[in-house]
């Protein structure tokens, strides 16, 4: 027997009250007019997920928009307290970002690492960039085309998900996974890089250049698109750090923080490349379309990363450092930030000295950038709320962890 | 600037408030009075040496001793430098000054904290449950959590 509270649905903050007044109409009658509560989710389309939005609407127009997560969560920080070992942390933390899990399994690797001392081999920072870029550009792929059916453009996602099948198969090739692929370890890797993968990685960035540029012929300077995002949730820059956004949405609010270049980790240092800032090209700094070009221009930039990666690639022993017994000191204790697709991904991992983690805390870029969705979304249209949740690229996974 | 600049300047100001340092570890922290966090963090955001304009993380803690704490990682985006405060409560007295006001972010993080911990924020202005559903038992990520053996005449997996 189902309990029929359960049913029913959360409430509203209870400092809240819908707000109801009158109106005369041109012909003199007077009427009651009220403020509507509307549910967009859980299995909405445009949520990408399950995600709950209740909005306040007064006519077409959002008064106030509060976000309900915590249908995925399976409480990922928990489950890393009883892991005996670090290592087993590490699917788990795949399946956090599934859109972009090699960056998720770097981070940890790294905090771990960071807090075990351990120096890993050339050729192994190499391999994780090489990996960490092209599964940039893969998630971008599907922010980027799955934002188009949002807008209503159905064809560039199958363009996006036909290139980011390449990078599939080259994880494939790598690893044996598509998705989730426990690949990076605390200390080196699971595998080598597979004998024709250089070949393979060298053409796929010759063939993904001129796809690039299509895709913006094709979407981001199509005039529906313009302007369906231009000028629409428009997130200012003080607003944007107060709420601690990251990755292309902060740039796309005009500030120019990257933590591949502002906390520096791996050989980032030694590469060259830009980060990529919203200018409002096409209406105001900070609006939905500055998100998109961010994520446009950044694929380019991941391009350049990979080449230089790939021409510079030293010799080295993949496993050479991978610790066999991993005990961090009593009460060491650290947090380590990456840049991952979406934004700062830290750990913070506090030690107790035994094999399992005492406390790991992940602060996921979705989540943190989904908190300021309210903000944004006020004053909005209904149909634009679609587009403004769309901008932010969330993951579901990562924002209930 | 250092953490021993920053805790200096701090130290001038919030004399009593300060009750901790440890700056041998990789990342220098300073503790902090539950009671006044809000203060001292509206200094540090608004003070222009200081600038800690970006909260980067803020994790609720159990020591399994009876003490429960949160952790606050603090990034200035303008100055590019870092510190780290501590707080710490009781299991008596679960009640630490919320910084919603100063950092947007905070308010998420506060509402993941208390849900997972327990923890009661003052002055939060929406504290409720943000993971875990309203009606839950219990707070998860305590380390004496044992889980509810019924939610709604379900049996709860364990």
């Amino acid at each position: 027997m189902i309990d029929q509270t359960m049913l029913q649905p959360p409430t509203l903050p209870t400092n809240y009250t819908v707000k109801q007044g009158h109106i005369k109409t041109s012909t003199g009658k007077t009427i009651r007019t009220e403020e509507m509560i509307i549910n967009m989710g859980p299995q909405h389309p445009s949520t990408h997920g399950v995600l709950r939005l209740e909005i306040v609407v007064d006519g077409e127009i959002i008064v106030d928009c509060i976000p309900h997560i915590g249908y995925l969560h399976r409480c990922f920080e928990k489950h890393c307290e009883h892991m005996t070992n670090y290592q087993m942390v590490i699917p788990y933390a795949d399946r956090m970002d599934y859109c972009s899990a090699m960056t998720n399994e770097w981070a940890f690797a790294l905090a771990a690492e960071r807090l075990l001392k351990i120096e890993v081999p050339e050729r192994v920072e190499y391999i994780r960039v090489i990996m960490a870029e092209l599964q940039r550009i893969a998630s971008h792929l599907i922010a980027v085309g799955t934002y188009g059916i949002d807008s209503g453009a159905f064809t560039p996602f199958l363009y996006t998900f036909i290139d980011r099948e390449k990078i599939l198969d080259l994880f494939e090739m790598t690893c044996g996974a598509r998705l989730l692929y426990n690949y990076i370890w605390i200390g080196g890797l699971s595998h080598d890089l597979p004998p024709k993968f250089i070949e393979q990685a060298k053409d796929f960035v010759e063939y993904f250049r001129p796809r690039l540029k299509m895709l913006n012929d094709l979407l981001s300077y199509n005039e529906i698109f313009v302007k369906r995002t231009a000028n629409v949730g428009v997130l200012p820059k003080d607003v944007a750090i107060n709420y601690a956004v990251s990755g292309p949405q902060l740039r796309g609010s005009g500030v120019n923080w990257d933590l591949r270049r502002d906390d520096p980790y791996s050989i980032y240092h030694k590469l060259e490349w830009e980060p990529q800032v919203g200018k409002g090209e096409m209406g105001t700094v900070g609006d939905c379309w500055d998100r998109h070009i961010v994520r446009m221009h950044e694929m380019e930039q991941c391009l350049n990363i990979i080449e230089q990666a790939l021409a510079g690639l030293p010799e080295g022993n993949v496993k050479a450092a991978i610790p066999k017994r991993i005990r961090p000191e009593k009460d060491a204790e650290i947090y380590v930030r990456t840049e991952s697709s979406r934004g700062e991904l830290g750990f913070y991992i506090v030690s107790d000295g035994t094999a399992s983690p005492f406390r790991v805390k992940a602060r996921g870029p979705a989540f943190v950038n989904l908190s300021v969705l309210p903000e944004i979304a006020k004053g909005a249209m209904i149909a634009d709320l679609v587009l403004i949740a769309g901008s932010i690229d969330i993951v579901l996974g990562e924002v209930d962890r | 600037m250092t953490a021993q600049d920053i805790f200096d300047i701090l130290k001038v100001k919030f004399s009593d408030a300060l009750t901790e340092k440890k700056f041998d570890t990789v990342q220098p922290w300073v503790r902090i009075a539950p009671n006044k966090t809000k203060e001292i963090c509206f200094f540090l955001r608004d003070d222009s040496a200081m600038q800690f304009d970006y909260l980067s993380c803020l994790s609720g803690m159990d020591y399994n001793n009876g003490t429960f704490g949160v952790v606050y990682h603090l990034t200035s985006i303008v100055h590019k430098h870092k510190i780290v405060l501590k707080t710490f409560c009781t299991k008596d007295n679960m009640h630490i000054q919320s910084v919603s006001a100063v950092w947007g972010t905070a308010n998420w993080h506060e509402r993941e904290a208390f849900d997972l911990y327990g923890i009661i924020f003052d002055e939060h202005p929406d504290l409720r449950r943000l993971l875990m559903p309203d009606d839950w038992e219990g707070h998860p990520l305590r380390k004496d959590y044992k889980v509810q053996e019924f939610y709604h005449g379900m049996k709860v997996p364990s």
